[in-house]
C-alpha cells in the first residue's frame, strides 16, 4: 500500500450530501472488467451532466482548474450505500488521496484506509470555508494535509487539527499491509480456534 | 457493573486480540461469497496466499447471473466473472451453490434459509446488506474486497467497535403495515446517516411479534440508515425457524447451541449509547418519493415541499410534484424481489393481492424469487401459476433489477415500484426512477398500472 505522510494539492468541492458509492462508480463499470487503474475515468460520471445532457458547469469535473485535484471536500454522509471498493479505486484512479467530509459512511471509510486514502471529518462550516478559499484560485491556494501532525489548511494559513484512529494513522504512514500484520498473530488465532472449538463446536461442523 | 448488549456479547466472544484504540481482531464464523468474489480469490492466489478455512466459506451466484428462464449469459465479461468464481471456489474447496442447484440464491436470502447464519455468529460478505443476517441474531456486516481477501487468508477481520443504538418501536401498527414499512419509517425519522458508527438493535413488542423472515427484511435496511450492523434478539421463533435446516446444528450440538443462544439477548440493565423510539401507532404503508430511502412518505400522503437542494434534485430526477400525492402516478415497471422482499412470505402477500386480477397492459411486472428454495416452495404452493396468469414474469433467483448488474435494467425515464432497498439515482438502470415499497404496494401498483394503495383494493 502506498504510504500517506503529507500532501499538498488542489482541493475540489463535492459539497452535496449523501453521495453514494453507486454514484461514485456505476456497477456496470465494475462488472464490465474495466481495469482498476482505469476506473478513474468513470468516477462520478452520472453527476457530470444536467438533465438536458449538457455538462453541469457547477460540477468540479467540468472545471479545468480542478483537473489535478488530490483532495475532495465533501458533503455529509459521503460514500453511503454499497460496500463496493471500486468506489475507492475510482477516486484513487482520478488522483484523489484524501477525503474530507462532515460525516463519512463506515464501510466506505474502511475501504479508503485499505487503499492508502486518508479520510477524516471536519465541521461542515470549516469545509465550506475551505472550499470558498480554494475556489478563488485552486492551483494557487493548495491545501496541505499533514498526517504526521494531523493538521490541514492552506499552506499560508492557520493549521486546522483533525483526528484519525491511531491504528489507521500508523498503517497509512507506513503503508502497512493488514494481512501481513494479522498473519503475525497466527498463534493467537490458533489458540482462539482451539478454545472456541470447544465452546461453540457447532460453528466448525457445518 | 451494568449488563451487556447483544452486540457486546457477540463482540467479546469473537475477540482474538484487542488491538487497542477501539480495534480488535475478530474471528469470522461465516464468510459468504458471491459473483463479485472471483477476482478476490484470484488476487489472493496471485499474492501467494491461500484460503485459511474453506469450511467456513459459502459461495453462490446472484449479482450478475441472468434471471431469465434458461439463464442466458449476456456478455463475455459476465461469463468471465462467473467462471472466475467457479474456478476460485473449486480450487479452494469452498462450498458452492451454483445456478439451478438447491441452495442457490441471493447471499442474504440463502444464509438464513440454509442455517448458515446462526444466532451469535459473525457473518461477513463483501456486500453492504450483510446486516440482513442480524434478523437471525447474528452480527452481520458488509466488508470491502481487500477486507474479504483478509478474511479468506486468515478467517479473521480487523474491526473498530461500533457504538450501540437501540431503536424501540412503540405502539401497535395499523392494518397492512409490514416490516418494510417499519424500517422505512425508521430510516425516514433517523435519516440515511442516523446510524453511522452504530450497531443497531431493534426492539419493542412489534419486533417480537414479527416472523423471522420479516425480521430479515427489517435488518436488511439497517445500512440505509447508515448502520453497518442491525440485529434482532433471537427467540423461540428464531430457533423454530432454524431447527432442521441444512447447516443448522443437529442433535446434541443443537441443544448446546440453543443453550448458548438463549444467553444472547441484551441484558435488562444493558446500556446503549443511544436510545431511539419510533412511534408506529399511526404508521401507514410507506413509499419513497425521492432518491434516498430516507425520502419516504405514507402511501396516501403527499410529496413534501423541497427543503434543500438535495430534495430539489430528487424531485426533478423522480419527476414528482411537491404537494401532490404519488397514488395515481403511472407506473411502467414493478419489481418484486431482492434480499429485502423476495422470501416466500413476501410472495404469498403479493399473490394474495394479484390472485384473479390482471397486470395493467403497459406495466412490465417481474417476480424474482430470492432463492432456488423459495422458487420451488412457491411453485409447490401454486404461486407461480397465480403470478403468470395475472401477467407477471416468473423469473429465476438472483439480484436482478435491484442493482441492474446482470443486464436486466429498468429503462431510462421509466417509473418503477420496487420492493428492493435502494432508490439511488440510476440504481435500477441509468435514468430509472425507483419508488421503494412493500410487496403489497408493489403488487397493487402492477394491477392498477399506477401507484396504488392496496388497502383500497378490497373489491
Ligand atoms: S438483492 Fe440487491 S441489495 Fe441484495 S445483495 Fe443483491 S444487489 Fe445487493
Amino acid at each position: 500500500m502506498q504510504p500517506f505522510t503529507r500532501i499538498q494539492g488542489i482541493a475540489a468541492p463535492l459539497l452535496r450530501d449523501n453521495v453514494d458509492t453507486d454514484t461514485i462508480i456505476r456497477v456496470e463499470r465494475l462488472f464490465n472488467a474495466v481495469p482498476r487503474a482505469d476506473l478513474g475515468l468513470y468516477c462520478l460520471e452520472s453527476l457530470r451532466h444536467l438533465s438536458d445532457g449538457s455538462p453541469d458547469p457547477e460540477f468540479f469535473q467540468n472545471d479545468l482548474r480542478y483537473q489535478r485535484a488530490s483532495i475532495l471536500l465533501c458533503g455529509r454522509n459521503f460514500g453511503c450505500g454499497s460496500a463496493r471498493e471500486g468506489a475507492v479505486w475510482a477516486l484513487a484512479g482520478m488522483g484523489i488521496r484524501c477525503i474530507i467530509a462532515p460525516s463519512v459512511a463506515d464501510l466506505f471509510a474502511a475501504n479508503c484506509f485499505q487503499n492508502g486514502l486518508l479520510v477524516f471529518t471536519l465541521d461542515q462550516a470549516i469545509i465550506e470555508h475551505l472550499a470558498v478559499g480554494v475556489a478563488a484560485d485552486p492551483a494557487g491556494r493548495p491545501l496541505v494535509v499533514d498526517l504526521e501532525r494531523c493538521q490541514t489548511g492552506f499552506a499560508d494559513g492557520e493549521p486546522i487539527p483533525f483526528s484519525v484512529a491511531a491504528r489507521r494513522r500508523e498503517a497509512l504512514l507506513e503503508g502497512l499491509d493488514e494481512i501481513d500484520l494479522t498473519l503475525k498473530q497466527q498463534s493467537k488465532i490458533h489458540d482462539f480456534r482451539q478454545r472456541d472449538g470447544e465452546l461453540r463446536p457447532w460453528i466448525y461442523t457445518a | 457493573m451494568s449488563g451487556q448488549t447483544m452486540y457486546e456479547k457477540i463482540w467479546r466472544s469473537h475477540e482474538i486480540v484487542d488491538l487497542g484504540d477501539g480495534f480488535s481482531l475478530l474471528h469470522v464464523d461465516r464468510h459468504m461469497l458471491h459473483d463479485g468474489s472471483g477476482p478476490v480469490l484470484a488476487r489472493l492466489k496471485e499474492r501467494g496466499r491461500s484460503v485459511s478455512q474453506p469450511d467456513l466459506c459459502f459461495a453462490t451466484l446472484d449479482h450478475v447471473v441472468s434471471t431469465a428462464p434458461g439463464r442466458p449469459v449476456t456478455s463475455d465479461n459476465r461469463r468471465r466473472t462467473i467462471a472466475s468464481l467457479r474456478d476460485g471456489v473449486a480450487e479452494a474447496g469452498i462450498r458452492f451453490f451454483d445456478i439451478g442447484r438447491t441452495g442457490q440464491g441471493i447471499v442474504h436470502v440463502i444464509g438464513p434459509e440454509l442455517g448458515i447464519s446462526l444466532p451469535g455468529t459473525v457473518v461477513v460478505c463483501a456486500d453492504s446488506h450483510t446486516c440482513t443476517h442480524g434478523g437471525m441474531g447474528a452480527m452481520g456486516f458488509g466488508i470491502g474486497s481487500t477486507e474479504a481477501e483478509h478474511v479468506l487468508a486468515t478467517q479473521t477481520i480487523v474491526q473498530a467497535k461500533l457504538r450501540t443504538m437501540r431503536v424501540t418501536f412503540v405502539g401497535n401498527a395499523g392494518d397492512g403495515v409490514t416490516a418494510k414499512d417499519l424500517i422505512l419509517a425508521a430510516v425516514g425519522q433517523l435519516g440515511s446517516a442516523g446510524g453511522n458508527g452504530y450497531a443497531v438493535e431493534y426492539a419493542g413488542r412489534a419486533i417480537q411479534t414479527l416472523e423471522v423472515e420479516a425480521r430479515l427484511t427489517l435488518c436488511n435496511l439497517s445500512i440505509e440508515l447508515g448502520a453497518k450492523v442491525g440485529m434482532v434478539a433471537p427467540d423461540e421463533k428464531t430457533f423454530d425457524y432454524l431447527a432442521g435446516r441444512q447447516f443448522s446444528p443437529k442433535n446434541e450440538l443443537w441443544n448446546r447451541a440453543l443453550a448458548s443462544w438463549r444467553d444472547l439477548p441484551s441484558d435488562h440493565d444493558a446500556i446503549f449509547d443511544a436510545e431511539i423510539e419510533v412511534d408506529i401507532s399511526h404508521l401507514k404503508p410507506k413509499i419513497t418519493w425521492g432518491t434516498s430511502p430516507a425520502h419516504v412518505m405514507d402511501i396516501d400522503g403527499i410529496v413534501p415541499d423541497p427543503s434543500s437542494t438535495g430534495h430539489r434534485n430528487a424531485v426533478q430526477y423522480m419527476d414528482v410534484v411537491p404537494g401532490r400525492p404519488l397514488v395515481g402516478l403511472k407506473v411502467d415497471w414493478v419489481f418484486i424481489g431482492s434480499c429485502t422482499n423476495s422470501r416466500i412470505s413476501d410472495l404469498r402477500i403479493a399473490a394474495n393481492i394479484v390472485g384473479g386480477r390482471k397486470v395493467a397492459d403497459h406495466v412490465s411486472a417481474w417476480i424474482v424469487p430470492g432463492s432456488e428454495n423459495v422458487k420451488r416452495q412457491a411453485e409447490s404452493e401454486g404461486l407461480d401459476r397465480i403470478f403468470k396468469e395475472s401477467g407477471f414474469e416468473w423469473r429465476e433467483p438472483g439480484c436482478s433489477l435491484c442493482l441492474a448488474a446482470n443486464g436486466e435494467a429498468v429503462p431510462p425515464g421509466a417509473r418503477a415500484v420496487s420492493t428492493s432497498n435502494r432508490n439511488f439515482v440510476g440504481r435500477q438502470g441509468p435514468g430509472a426512477r425507483t419508488h421503494l415499497a412493500s410487496p403489497a404496494v408493489a403488487a397493487a401498483s402492477a394491477i392498477r398500472g399506477v401507484i396504488s394503495d392496496f388497502r383500497t383494493m378490497k373489491d
